[in-house]
């Protein structure tokens, strides 16, 4: 059962199959994407028709790769910087929202701290409607008094930053509350007995114990952006992020180069996952 | 004096970007939500108050066949998570050693940052007519003609588990960490049946992580998209494509805002449900 109890052999290796056939559940559609994005072939399928980067590098008119497409080349850098300003956001609101639940006391506490989680278990399909309602409203009612119409409050690169920043400050703020209640309120007071107003002992002393956490967190809220589609699909304009791209790529006219995009994806989350792995191994020994 | 005038901007230095934040971006739109799906546009172009937004959801049998379709398939999934996914947290941290464990849950997270569209077009990719699968039975001789997996009840559910049940894996490990082995050891020492010390002490130790994974899991597959969309096909309509449909196909954005009030209910409800039967708070279901 547990390592310590003896248990028979039979037992033993019908649970480790068990497990292996789950780990390989898991990998299965990685490796399925992966593979089919080096088959020299039109269709998205097997069979194995010999190795080729046709669907990275090619920029012929019947094989657009991955590096010739441009709109897909758009879309990528369009979900990266959208992805690093939600992660800016969220990290900043979502830690400001750490240290005031952690550290503050005030009236309506507790309401306020129940808003900030309920992101939790809003589905992101209604967060998106229910910020593409109310800008919509706002963004009429600011056209029709001042004659301005601003773009922020109709579906656009900025109404996608919001809506992202609405739910991943709610991540930070849990990753970095973690951290924060191990921390040894002891240290701030010693700042501020030493004469350190409130806002440098918060900054010098506070932040500085975070930034594990602080940098945690931006990494999950730039990859919880990246990856957003539920929310962003109601919010986007004329400028798609990449889910959004081959999303409809996907529905209307798949190639394999969709395979190149996913295979990257998976690669570099790959290499950076092992790469902290190893590093925070490194770390406890 | 002086400290505690610094105590007071500090104060509203961290609480106003959070206000901000919360009431922007969180109160308003869902006031916004309930408050239009309460209107109707008249015969003369203006918004009136009105109930046929509910009525109309109440009359066409196929919306609120779907809204229970949609919540009887998310519960069952989240049964079927923690029955695949439990015997694996239980292995990854009382079986094998932590360092084989740390390696398996690396393997086990990529998944999840790799993101969901991804991972659906795997399966796609794995499940279609022509797809992987279907390939290798054939070419091995064990089918003659494809099976026809992709588009089906079969190919959604498969894809709604893939993406959903590692946020089980996760809270129910973390329980599982402090649970003390000697306890299991001393219920062994006096005789204790395997499956007694599985559901008298593993299972109801574990409970807060399972209830917590159980929410998060529930909550992302009711509000899913993307799974029942390309993979689900035709026949398996799920409650977010008709929002979907609502907001972006026939722009009766009145009607959408009233469905989505009505699945924002549904899963709160069943939600509140589940922390109330295990007296649990929200609080802990974050941590």
């Amino acid at each position: 059962m547990i390592r310590s109890l003896p248990t028979t052999k039979l037992y033993k290796s019908t649970y480790a199959i068990y497990v292996g056939l789950f780990f390989l559940f898991l990998v299965l559609p990685l490796i399925a994407i992966s593979v089919l994005a080096f088959n020299d072939s039109d269709f998205i399928a097997l069979p194995w028709n010999g190795f080729t980067l046709d669907w990275f590098f090619s920029a012929t008119d019947e094989r657009e790769g991955l590096f010739a497409d441009s709109a897909l080349l758009q879309s990528i850098y369009t979900s990266i910087t959208t992805a690093l300003i939600v992660a800016l956001m969220s990290t900043l609101v979502g830690t400001i929202a750490a240290l005031l639940f952690e550290e503050e006391e005030f009236r309506f506490k507790g309401l306020l701290y129940f808003l900030a989680l309920t992101p939790l278990v809003i589905p992101g399909v209604i967060l998106g409607i229910s910020i593409l309602i109310s800008s919509t409203f706002v963004g009429n009612y600011v056209e029709k008094h001042f004659g301005i119409d601003l773009e922020l409050f109709r579906p656009s690169y900025w109404l996608v930053i919001l809506g992202q920043f609405s739910f991943g400050a709610t991540y930070v703020m849990l990753l970095v509350s973690a951290r924060l209640k191990k921390y040894d309120r002891t240290l701030e007071e010693a700042a501020l007995s030493l004469k350190a107003t409130r806002l440098q002992a918060i900054w010098y002393v506070t932040i500085p114990f975070l930034r594990p956490a602080i940098i945690g967190a931006f990494v999950v809220a730039f990859l919880l952006s990246f990856s957003n589609i539920n929310t962003t699909i109601f919010l986007v304009g004329s400028d798609p992020t990449l889910p959004i791209d081959l999303y409809s790529r996907i529905r209307f006219s798949s190639t394999p180069v969709l395979n190149a995009v996913s295979f990257l994806i998976v690669l570099i989350i790959t290499i950076a996952a092992f790469i902290n792995f190893f590093v925070s191994r490194k770390k406890e020994t | 004096m002086e400290n505690k005038k610094s105590f007071n901007v500090t104060f509203y230095l961290l609480i106003v970007p959070v206000l901000l934040w919360l009431v922007l971006l969180i109160v308003l739109p869902h006031i916004d939500l309930l408050v239009s799906s309460f209107k109707i546009e008249n015969d003369n172009g203006d918004m009136v108050f009105s109930l046929d937004n509910y009525i109309a959801f109440f009359k066409h049998k196929i919306y609120w066949l779907t809204f229970v379709k949609t919540a009887a398939y998310a519960i069952g999934v989240t049964i079927l998570a923690f029955v695949i996914t439990f015997p694996i947290a239980f292995y990854l941290t009382k079986v094998i050693s932590k360092k084989n464990a740390a390696f398996l849950v690396l393997l086990l997270l990529i998944p999840l940052w790799v993101g969901e569209l991804v991972t659906v077009y795997g399966w796609m990719v794995l499940l279609g007519d022509h797809g992987i699968i279907n390939h290798f039975l054939m070419t091995l001789g064990i089918i003659d003609k494809p099976l026809n997996m992709l588009y089906t009840n079969f190919s959604m559910i498969i894809g709604l588990l893939y993406m959903s049940m590692l946020f089980m894996v996760v809270p129910v490990m973390s329980t599982l960490e402090s649970l003390d082995d000697s306890l299991i050891e001393a219920a062994s020492d006096l005789g204790a049946s395997k499956w007694a010390i599985f559901t008298r002490i593993i299972i109801p130790y574990s409970m807060p992580g399972i209830v917590s994974g159980a929410i998060i899991v529930f909550m992302l597959v009711i509000g899913d998209y993307l799974a029942p969309n390309i993979l689900g096909g035709k026949s398996s309509l799920w409650f977010t494509e008709q929002i979907y449909n609502e907001f972006l196909s026939t722009f009766n954005w009145n009607e959408g805002a009233a469905f989505g009030f009505l699945l924002l209910m549904l899963s709160s409800g069943i939600i509140w449900l589940a922390l109330k039967l295990s007296g649990q708070k929200l609080e802990k279901v974050g941590s």
